[in-house]
Formats: C-alpha cells, structure tokens, sequence
C-alpha cells in the first residue's frame, strides 16, 4: 500500500512547561482533505507549525511520503520539508505592498535559485489557469481585487511545488460571499496539481463541507476523528457532539437541540487528570476523571477517546444531529 | 397601536473627501419595536456598523448625517451629535464586539461597573451601585461574584469577559440595546452560552434590541425581525423566519446561497455558492438598483432606482422583479 503523503507519529509539541501537542497522531492521505477542528488553545495551530517546521517537536516524528525527517540527511531534509508549505491565515497581508505581482511570484523562485524560463513559464501558466492574466503582472497588491490578491498569495505557495499544504484558518475574516470563491479555488488546485490538505478551522461549516475526514482536538489531544459525514451525523464524543451542536443554524428544527457546555476551556498549561474532557462533559462518570482513555479506532476508520462513546447508549443520549 | 421605540427613515450618512462623496449609507429605514430584537445583517462595507454608530452618535467629525424623520422614545431627534451623547449609556447601550477593549484594564471589574452607573443613577451610593453590579454579574452567568468584582479584566477569559460587558449593558437599564457582533470574539462552545445568555435577557427584560452581524446564525437566534443591507441601503425587511425561509431579493437569496449547511446533501467537487463582483465604491455608487452588476436576474430597469414591494408577511424588499 503506498505511504500516507503525511504521518505524525506521536508527536508532542512543547512550549517551555506547556505541553500544547500531546501524543497527537495523523495521517494524511494523497489527494484527501483533513480537516482539523477545535477550540483555542487546543493545539491545532501548534500541530501546523510543527508540520511545517516552525516549531520543533519535543517527542515524535513526521514523515514525509514515508521517509522520517528525522533521519534524513539535512539536504533530504530540505527537500522533504519544502513539500509541505503553508498557507496564512490573512494570504493577502502576506504580500509585501512594494513588489509588483511579477517580483511576488518570481520570489520564491529566486529563493531557491530556481528561476529558469521553464520555472517561471509554469508559474505564470498556472496564475493563467486560475484567472490571473499577464497584464496584472505589473500591478501592485493594491490595484488587485481581494480575488486576484488571493490567487497571487496561492500562486506563491505553489511555486515550490509542494505536495502538501497546511492551511491554518484560511476563510476567517472572509465575507461568505467569497469564502466559497477560495474554497473552490484550493479544490480546483488540489485536482489539478494532485495536492493533499491539512485544513484547520473552527468554522465548522466549512470543514463540514470541504473536508474528506476530520479530526477533533481539546486541550492537545485528538479526542475523535473519522469520514467527516459520518462523525457530523453521529458524533461518538460527548465533545465532538457539543462542540457540533453549538454550531449556529438557520435551521429552526435543529436549534433546541443545543449542549450548552457548562465551564471554560481548562488552561493548557493546567490540562485536568483522567479524559481532559470530564470537567466539563455532561455524561462525565467517576472513571472519567481518574483514567485517560485511550484513541481506539474501529474498523470504519472512526476513531474516538471516550470511556463511553455516544454510540454505545444512543438509548439515553439524544443524537444532537439527526442523520 | 404602541409606537415604535426608534423610527428613522431615510437615514444618510456620507463623508466629504476632497475631491468625491462616500455615500456610506444611502435612504436607510429602520423601526425597532418595543421590546423587539431586529438583525442588521449584510457583509464587510454594508454599512450595518454605521448604522449603529449612527444611532450612538459615534461616527467621526466629519460623517454629515441627515434624516427626513427620526424618532426615539416618542421624541423627535435629528441624531446630532448631543443628542445621541444624552441617550449614550442611559437609553441606549453597546455592547461591543471586542470585549477587552471595551473595558479598562486598569481598573477592577467592580470600579467599572460601578462608574457606567453614574449617568443613569447620580443620587445612588456606590455602596448601592456595587450591589446592583454584583446582582447583574450573577446575573448573566459570572459564578463567584464577590471575588471577582475585584478582579482585573486579564483576569478574566474571554466568555467571561464578553458576560461583563453585557452585564455592563444591562445596568444602565437602556430602553436599546445594540450589540455589534456580540459573539464573533468567541470559541463555538463559548458563543453557545452567551447566546443562551442574550436569548434569556431578551425574554426577560423590556429592552428592544438591535444585533448588527454578518452571521445570519447568530440573527436567526436572536431576532424577531431582520434588515438585511447591502453597500448602504437596505435591501430587504421583515420576519426572520419569512426572509430567511423564502428571501425575495435577489442579494438575500445570493447570500443565503452561500451559507454552507454540512448537513445537506452535497458532492464534494460541486463548487460553493459565491457571488461575483465586488461592492460598487460608495464615492461612486451607480444610479439604479445598487446590486444590479452583480444580480443574476439584472435587466434592463435596473439602471433606474427599484421601488420597494411589500408581501402580505410583513416584508418589505427592493426590487423591480414582482414577486417570483
């Protein structure tokens, strides 16, 4: 079987005292879209900077197409690095307001000392592709419209001809009316270019819609992940079940069915003991609090860390989404 | 027939440059109720935010506002800037978008609590004042009131810092509330509860309401009525569930379109809903209907000023098209 394009193994990412990935594992698969959702401080920013490597990880490792960074030479290690690259949050304040969008996408080139006619023939054929004529390669980031200034942003992530990019909230602050514009352009590239995504957000419609698997974190941990239709029409964590059901909706059948948590997120840097989760779950039992369960995944690639996962007492527990 | 809390009609505000005119809002009508809660919903340069800044007396020295006719509390008022500093924390509160910087980090939660009191209630003790802060903080959800009366805002998190500001709100007792993107700050869980908050002051208290967000959810929960706006007009009005079930206007249906609901049936490789085009720059608005460059169902009258329909369910839209 070919090798996930990208595997964290066990990985912990830590901030002096502060453990803000703890013993996170994933896999991303050629061609797919992992959508990673959470609330702040759960580390899903910090797994992103690990990736890409902004931060180094205290434990664990990544492995690039199957080959360990780790033990690849520094040279391989460039190389492997350079296949993940990551798209900012804001892609339009990224570009310096000085360049003309001609200097902005030769720069990673030239970076790399990969500025041959062929290199940038490819380039400007593919800002052709997405609606970027030549004649806006003299303009300046100003004259463009918020479309064309995040076409340019995405072209210079693409010049290094990565196989894996890490999106970190790439819709926030984005008015809806051209969320989908983004959102339709990264999956038109995907298509096209064969890359594979790592896509955090907190908005869940978005995940909801775009992802082809996601993965739920609190406070450093993955507590559930799975196909991304079947953990939103039954969710197996109390959290994943809560976090889902707090999703505001123009839909008036689905709003009484609301978990309003009770509490605040804990402090990362003060997780509780046993399943991080019990302070605040409802269905929290005296177990809960002693013991952490572990992430144990079942033959449909669902997997969930839960002493009592949902499914097994749908009896009790109103499903907060009906399938 | 009670009369409406607040009645504005033909609300404009533009700025001077020195060459062109923005028109930021152009001919807005807005009624809030008694005890009513209206959404003003629409995207960045809509100009939902001037409108409360509008009705604060917040905008700059320099925005020129004129109305035909405007109304608040039964009293006649042209929302000059006096007028709209009278009403200021009395009877009109804000509760903001960004609760840290609404609130002092120099001062004690109680201090500020206190001190927004003032104006509304001169001749009351501070000993007075403390106890009706600590009642509301209670109030709206903030558990270990006494201590943490004395506490700093940093010391908060930012659910709880959000509960301050609306118990802050409350206090001064306004005949309006305004919330300015009350929930946008906050993580998913975190907004649940104080929407469950807002939800709960609304069926309580008498103050109308206005939340002005570009999160038609949040509008949906919160709202009897909705205004929805588009590059400084308003473009569609009524019941929430009548213009969100069945949007007449063409931008209400475009933007409803976008909204993503990860629950319905979809393929993965259809493309999202989007609406091309951008905003018409307000220095230069076009003539007739405001969104007509970037309307599906545009022709040939659009370059003249659309008139406004009614329906039979209280909702009123501006639009050439009849009734589809």
């Amino acid at each position: 079987m070919a090798h996930p394009v990208l595997t964290l193994d066990n990985a912990v990412v830590r901030y002096d005292r502060l453990t803000a990935v703890d013993n996170i594992s994933l896999e991303l698969r050629r061609g797919e879209t992992l959508g990673l959702i959470g609330e702040s401080g759960c580390g899903k920013s910090s797994i992103a900077r690990a990736i890409v490597g902004l931060q180094p990880l205290a434990e664990g490792t990544l492995a690039v197409e199957g080959e360990t960074l780790k033990d690849a030479s520094r040279q391989r290690r460039l190389i492997l690095q350079r296949r993940i690259q990551l798209l900012f949050q804001d892609p339009v304040a990224s570009l310096s307001p000085r360049l003309t969008v001609r200097a902005l996408l030769s720069e990673p080139l030239k970076i790399r000392n990969a500025f041959t006619a062929e290199n940038w023939g490819r380039i400007v054929a593919l800002a052709e592709s997405i609606g970027l004529g030549e004649q806006l390669l003299s303009r300046y980031p100003h004259q463009l419209s918020g479309g064309q200034a995040r076409r340019v942003a995405l072209i210079r992530v693409l010049a290094a001809e990565p196989s894996i990019i890490v999106a970190d909230e790439p819709t926030a602050g984005l008015d809806i009316s051209v969320q989908g514009d983004l959102l339709n352009l990264l999956r038109a590239l995907k298509d096209h270019l064969g890359l594979s995504y790592l896509l955090i957000s907190h908005n869940l419609n978005v995940i909801g819609r775009v992802a082809d698997r996601v993965a739920v974190m609190y406070l450093g941990r993955i507590v559930e992940s799975g196909p991304t239709a079947a953990l939103f029409r039954g969710p197996a964590h109390p959290y994943t079940q809560a976090l889902l059901s707090a999703n505001l909706t123009l839909d008036p059948s689905r709003r009484h069915e609301r978990i309003v948590l009770s509490g605040e997120l804990p402090s990362p840097a003060h997780p509780p003991a046993g399943c991080r989760f019990h302070s605040r779950c409802p269905l929290v039992q005296p177990k809960c609090a002693t013991e952490a369960p572990a992430l144990r995944t079942d033959e449909d690639g669902r997997a969930v860390a839960c002493h009592f996962p949902l499914a097994a007492r749908p009896a009790v527990i109103p499903q907060a989404i009906a399938g | 027939m009670t009369q409406a809390l607040l009645a504005i009609e033909d609300l404009h505000v533009s700025y001077r440059g020195h060459d062109s005119t923005a028109h930021i809002l152009d001919g807005v009508d807005i009624t809030i109720g008694r005890g009513q809660s209206v959404g003003l919903v629409g995207e960045s340069g809509s100009g939902k935010s001037t409108v409360a800044f509008a009705l604060l007396g917040l905008l700059g020295d320099n925005a020129e506002v004129s109305t035909r006719r405007a109304a608040f509390d039964g009293r006649e008022t042209s929302l000059g800037m006096d007028e709209a500093t009278a009403l200021r924390g009395t009877d009109i509160a804000m509760i903001f978008q960004d609760p840290m910087t609404a609130l002092n980090p120099m001062f004690t939660i109680g201090t500020q609590l206190v001190d927004i009191q003032r104006r509304r209630f001169p001749r009351q003790s501070r000993r007075s004042l403390w106890a009706r802060a600590e009642t509301m903080l209670a109030d709206v959800g903030v558990p270990d009131v006494a201590a943490r009366m004395h506490r700093y805002p940093h010391e908060f998190s930012g659910g709880m810092r959000q509960r301050v500001v609306i118990a802050m709100a409350l206090l001064v007792e306004p005949k309006l509330l305004i919330a300015d993107e009350p929930t946008t700050a906050l993580d998913a869980t975190i907004e649940a509860q104080v929407v469950e908050v807002l939800d709960r002051l609304r069926q309580r208290t008498s103050a109308s309401m206005l939340v002005v967000s570009h999160s038609m959810g949040l509008i949906a929960e919160l709202c009897d009525s909705v205004i929805v706006m588009y590059a400084g007009t308003v473009v569609e009005h009524g019941p929430v569930h009548v213009v969100f079930s069945r949007p007449r206007h063409p931008y209400t249906r475009a933007l409803l379109a976008c909204e993503i609901d990860p629950y319905a049936a979809f393929d993965l490789s259809q493309d999202l809903a989007t609406i091309p085009g951008t905003v018409p720059d307000p220095a230069f608005r076009p003539q007739g209907c405001i969104f007509a460059s970037r309307c599906p169902a545009r022709h040939d009258r659009c370059s003249e000023r659309p008139p406004r329909r009614q329906t039979g369910e209280g909702r009123t839209y501006s639009c050439w098209q009849e009734a589809a």
